[in-house]
């Protein structure tokens, strides 16, 4: 696929998102569908470092509030508008993600999985303790009362995931076909090998949490709008960097196909499980899930489709 | 393309672990020297301190390139890798989930290496037939000796002047050892390269070296000017030959 191509079918995408905003009516499918385009965003973001380097992230959850909480400050100090909100979550969960990449990339994997798991908490403890953004309580965020062409916000949020997810998957796209991330391959594979091979192994790794951090906390970004009420708890939920991670997983880790086909079933199946049985089910599902694939198909959705090719 | 590598005084080892005590060695453009020791006699982690993969404590290692002397300590792998040096690590260190070509590929990592990426790719398939055939496979379903060709391979896509192998013998039934041994030598005329070569097999080792150290308990015990004086020592005798 040339980049060419790749920009033609992501704006086919967005064009079709829109046309759909003109046809369903159910306010409901808007809500669900940024859900699991959000996911889509966190699992691909998740991926470029899990995945493709091989670095596991546990604080996904932190990146994405401090997105969230980025953009919920940036609204009620100037009222910043969407795109600045997007672009600001995104150098400050970026310089995250370099920071603690820093401190700890140059350790083996194990380390950097156990700092990002505190990072989330400090977060956490952070913002409860910050009267400005409301603390525990939470803080109220009012929608604009109309936004041009949509006239419905909820529908202008749903297109706007739908370009972030794209966006997400595309800069994917490139990490994966290029240099990055052949080395970002090798140093999955094995680090010390990558080295001896001339790969900048610190210098990939750091590139690598940067943008991952960053996409994190894009994904967060239209998050005070998408919630109007948000609170530590919720916004640091555990949910998020269990999803972030397990999507992956499931879709295969190796392409950005993965996290798409992960993030697209697991979302779904917890939406119809929140409408049907109960949301509290949704962790559940997951973990069920995540056991039966480890065991029956490592590689995720991707690889087990790729075994069965090579194989008939 | 003269290139010349002087080590000196090299004390290295892991934390509180000194390994190599004072080990000064020397490889002259075009030289295939042979670094001879048992296990745990310092061989890997002098290829390692030359390759900037362990940092040594004291001593100096100077690269002299096209009469530019470049000194390598406190150098990371990847400007090593960049000067033309290239590492054949111990027990070859592949990427096992990636194919062959994958592989290859890696190891033109380095810009001046891209830039030939097709000429070098032609060369090592045309070097190692069973690489061509093996191009989509996963390196780590491949056998030991196929697994070294494939080390040797990737090493020559970076491009080096200066190939340093690590026991290429190690884990390989003697008829491989011999083709590999063979291979290197192929390799070092067609492609003019300097090699050093640690080995703990010296039969194999001395049928390419033009002379060699041999090391014993992280310290230089003897250099030999020859393959016969290095066959003739005492010291030889003793620990390979069994005499």
């Amino acid at each position: 696929m040339s980049g060419r191509r790749l920009l033609a079918m992501a704006g086919g995408v967005t064009v079709l998102a829109v046309a759909l905003t003109r046809l369903v009516d159910n306010q409901y499918y808007y809500f669900a569908g940024y859900v699991i385009l959000q996911y889509v965003v966190l699992a691909t973001a998740w991926n470029i470092l899990g995945g493709y380097a091989g670095y596991v992230n546990f604080g996904s959850a932190g990146f994405f509030a401090l997105g969230a909480y980025t953009a919920a400050v940036l609204i009620k100090a100037v009222g910043a508008p969407l795109p600045v909100l997007v672009i600001a979550a995104g150098v400050v969960s970026g310089l995250l993600g370099l920071s603690i990449g820093a401190l700890t990339l140059r350790l083996r994997g194990v380390f950097f999985a156990i700092a990002t798991l505190a990072l989330a908490v400090v977060l956490q403890t952070l913002i409860v303790n910050w009267e400005y953004v409301g603390g525990s309580r939470g803080l109220y965020t009012i929608r604009p009362a109309r936004v041009l062409f949509f006239g419905n916000y909820v529908e202008f949020l749903f297109v706007v995931m739908v370009v972030l997810a794209v966006a997400a998957l595309t800069i994917a796209w490139r990490i994966e076909h290029s240099w990055v991330g052949r080395g970002l391959a090798a140093i999955r594979d094995n680090e010390e090998a990558a080295e001896c091979m001339g790969v900048p192994t610190l210098r990939l790794k750091l590139l690598a949490a940067t943008v991952s951090g960053a996409l994190m906390g894009v994904a967060g970004a239209p998050f005070p709008y998408y919630i109007t009420y948000m609170e530590p708890a919720s916004t640091f939920n555990l949910d998020y960097a269990v999803n972030s991670l397990a999507m992956p997983m499931i879709g295969g880790t190796t392409t950005w196909v993965g996290p798409l086909v992960g993030a697209v079933l697991l979302g779904s199946a917890q939406q119809i499980a929140t409408v049907t049985i109960s949301s509290a089910l949704n962790l559940l599902i997951v973990g069920m899930l995540l056991v039966v694939f480890v065991i029956v198909a490592p590689d995720g959705l991707v690889g087990l489709v790729r075994r069965r090719r090579s194989r008939g | 393309m003269a290139s010349r590598l002087v080590a000196r005084g090299i004390e290295a080892g892991y934390g509180a672990v000194r390994v190599l005590h004072g080990v000064s060695i020397e490889v002259n453009e075009g030289e295939t020297v042979a670094l001879l020791g048992t296990n745990g006699n310092g061989k890997s982690t002098l290829l390692k301190s030359l390759m900037g993969l362990v940092r040594p404590a004291a001593g100096e290692i100077v690269l002299e390139t096209d009469g530019r002397s470049t000194s390598l300590v406190g150098l990371g792998p990847e400007e090593i890798v960049g000067l033309g040096v290239a590492l054949v690590p111990e027990g070859r260190r592949l990427f096992p989930r990636l194919t062959v070509e994958e592989n290859l590929l890696l190891g033109a990592y380095r810009r001046e290496a891209r830039a030939h990426i097709e000429d070098t790719l032609a060369f090592c398939l045309e070097a190692f037939p069973v690489l061509r055939e093996r191009r989509r496979q996963l390196a780590g379903s491949m056998s030991g000796g196929e697994q070294q060709m494939l080390a040797l391979a990737r090493a020559l896509m970076t491009r080096p002047r200066m190939l340093l192998i690590d026991e290429p013998s190690v884990g390989l039934a003697p008829i491989l050892v011999s083709r590999v041994i063979a291979k290197i030598r192929e390799l070092k005329e067609t492609r003019h390269l300097t090699v050093l070569m640690a080995e703990q097999n010296f039969h194999q080792a001395t049928r390419i070296a033009d002379r060699g150290y041999v090391i014993v308990h992280g310290e230089i015990a003897f250099e030999g000017r020859s393959t016969r004086e290095l066959t003739e020592h005492e010291l030889v005798k003793k620990y390979y030959l069994g005499v």
